[in-house]
């Protein structure tokens, strides 16, 4: 399983080097919001360390780590839509 | 059936994410990417719904509600000058995140019945001290938690000192300790050490609960202290290897829930891909800026964001007003505005947006000359013209609308400093020396709108302001434009 998890590791690595190129210096802050939203993907560990038959304080800890990911994916996705709203073409002017 | 909707729907997940990411690098499908990504992250939720044995439904709902509350609220009311630190306090809680979940895993099977450690209750004192992390876990879920904990715990911490100097709770100025670089690199290795040991050495005497700790609160230490030797107008750089790390948090959580959540792969790629895309990214800035990455990890670079030394040292300033501006102004055939983080500052974007429509109803070329790193991030100009209903092709980047100022009869600078500081080509030993600089004195004349003479981030003087064909209009940026438009308006 590790060897799979590895294999996967390394060619993801290989996949966000080759997926980011060129991009205008205006799209450096809004891609860094974007890709830090995807980052909150540690919500899918949140929720899955949230069991019912877990320990209370592994509980604690999984509600934390739920509300934590969920500010990090919601407030990602949101902050960056409204910086790429401004980009939105304006309505062509006929000039 | 159910594990192949699961997997599947993690899979078109992930392929979601990497198509959003490709996509926000082009401004033409940049919103679409975004909105392509966040569908990827619903769909991995969804799947994590299901997958989940026995989910615990009250945790997981009152988590996501609270949290999602508190992103909203933040992301919609926060200003635009506020977006810098608020990716940074996003992205802390990311590494927060990760740094939980580790920490969860290990409280749920440490006291877990019928788990490793609980078999080991019944054996005596001097038996039990030899149960390591990885007996416990298993070798890969141990290694991958303490490294876990160290990435998230720097990124959580690290990413709240970017918030505080951007936000200006904490000064720009970089805070330098002695032997600092012995000290960091002493942390790191001294996490490493105790965490290897944790996971296999029998420790006979000191618990593993106690290691992880201690590997915890280093980790916290050394994001505060990889973070504040590096100057205030750095932090764009910093966040975004911040953001990169919280990739790599995400996928060292991946490791650690391998072969116990269904979710881990999604993890691990998902974490990688944002890792990767962000040293990119962070690459991609500092050649922008022109400052090397290591340089700017090193810190020390003397920006205080403050005003600073130099400038009892001007001579021959020519001070202008509203009127003699609107004057100059009247008739040209192309006018450059130059936006800094001045305008920001001043929340004039929308009083010099309105001074362009005066000057382009006037028969006037009006342009906006984007220095890559003007404001306190690469394209936050760009953000906040656009806020102004600024019309993005009057944006124009530095390479391209340099070769047209010395064809410009008049450039206005507006609350940017060190990206017009002819300093930067001039001077082979000036801090910001191989800076690439908009040419403004190149224009037949320059208007600089500014409070005062004080510098800019790099603290150092800026000959441009004592040019025979500059004047400066000493005033806030608003107030400045508004006068300018007003008297353009009486002429």
């Amino acid at each position: 399983m590790f060897i799979i998890g590895l294999y996967v590791f390394v060619l993801a690595l290989f996949l966000g080097v080759e997926v980011i190129t060129k991009v205008p210096p205006t799209l450096h802050t809004p891609l860094m919001s974007g890709a830090n939203a995807i980052s909150g993907i540690t919500i899918v560990g949140a929720i899955s360390s949230a069991t019912a038959a877990a320990v209370t304080g592994s509980s604690l800890l999984a509600f934390i780590a739920v509300v934590m990911a969920t500010v990090n994916v919601v407030g990602g996705f949101l902050v960056t839509d409204r910086m790429l709203k401004m980009f939105a073409a304006p309505p062509k002017k006929n000039a | 059936m159910k594990e192949f909707l699961i997997h599947g729907s993690y899979l078109l997940g992930a392929a979601l994410f990497v198509v959003g990411l490709k996509r926000m690098s082009r401004v033409r499908t940049a919103e679409k990417g975004n909105q392509i990504a966040a569908i990827g992250m619903l769909l991995a939720i969804v799947a994590t719904l299901f997958a989940v044995d026995g989910l615990n439904w009250g945790i997981v709902i009152a988590g996501v509600v609270v949290g999602g509350a508190i992103g909203t609220v933040l992301a919609k009311k926060v200003e635009m000058t506020g977006m810098p630190e608020l990716v940074a306090l996003f992205n802390g809680l990311g590494g927060a995140g990760s740094m939980f979940v580790a920490l969860s895993y290990y409280v749920g099977h440490r006291h877990q019945e019928g788990g490793v450690w609980a078999s080991m209750a019944s054996l005596p004192e001097s038996m039990q001290k030899g149960l390591t992390l990885a007996d416990g876990l298993g070798g890969t879920a141990a290694v991958s938690t303490i490294l876990s904990l160290l990435v998230g715990g720097v990124t959580l911490t690290g990413s709240l000192v970017a918030f505080a100097k951007l936000s200006g709770k904490m000064k720009g100025a970089p805070i330098l300790l002695p032997a600092r670089h012995a000290i960091n690199i002493g942390g790191i290795v001294g996490v490493l050490l105790l965490g290897m040991i944790a996971c296999f050495v029998t420790t006979g005497g000191f618990s593993t609960a106690a290691l992880i700790l201690i590997v915890t609160l280093i980790s916290l230490a050394l994001g505060v202290l990889l973070v504040i030797p590096i100057g205030g107008a750095d932090m764009p750089v910093v966040i975004s290897l911040l953001n990169s790390y919280s990739g790599i948090a995400a996928a060292m959580t991946g490791f650690v829930l391998l072969g116990s959540s269904q979710g881990s792969l999604m993890l691990i790629v998902s974490g990688a891909l944002v890792g990767a895309a962000g040293i990119i990214l962070t690459g991609l800035m500092c050649k922008a800026m022109n400052r090397s990455l290591l340089h700017v990890l090193a810190g020390g670079f003397g920006d205080t964001g403050s005003s600073s030394t130099d400038n009892s040292e001007y001579t021959n300033i020519r001070s202008t007003s509203a009127e003699e501006v609107a004057m100059l102004l009247d008739g040209v055939p192309q006018v450059i505005i130059v936006p800094g983080y001045g305008l920001a500052v001043a929340q004039a974007q929308h009083a010099i947006a309105e001074l362009d429509n005066l000057l382009t109803a006037r028969g006037t070329t009006v342009k906006y000359a984007i220095h890559p790193v003007a404001g306190r991030m690469p394209g936050h100009m760009n953000v906040l013209l656009a806020e102004a209903n600024v019309p993005y092709e009057k944006l124009v980047d530095m390479d391209e609308i340099n070769p047209e100022f010395k064809n410009t009869s008049v450039a206005i600078v507006v609350g940017a400093n060190d990206v017009v500081n002819p300093a930067a080509i001039k001077d082979p030993k000036s801090p910001i020396a191989g800076m690439p600089i908009l040419n403004v004195f190149e224009a037949q004349s320059v208007i600089v709108i500014k409070r005062s003479l004080s510098a800019g981030y790099a603290g150092i003087k800026n000959e441009l302001f004592e040019y025979p064909n500059t004047s400066m209009l000493f005033s806030d940026a608003k107030a400045a434009i508004q006068g300018i438009s007003k008297e353009l308006k009486d002429l």
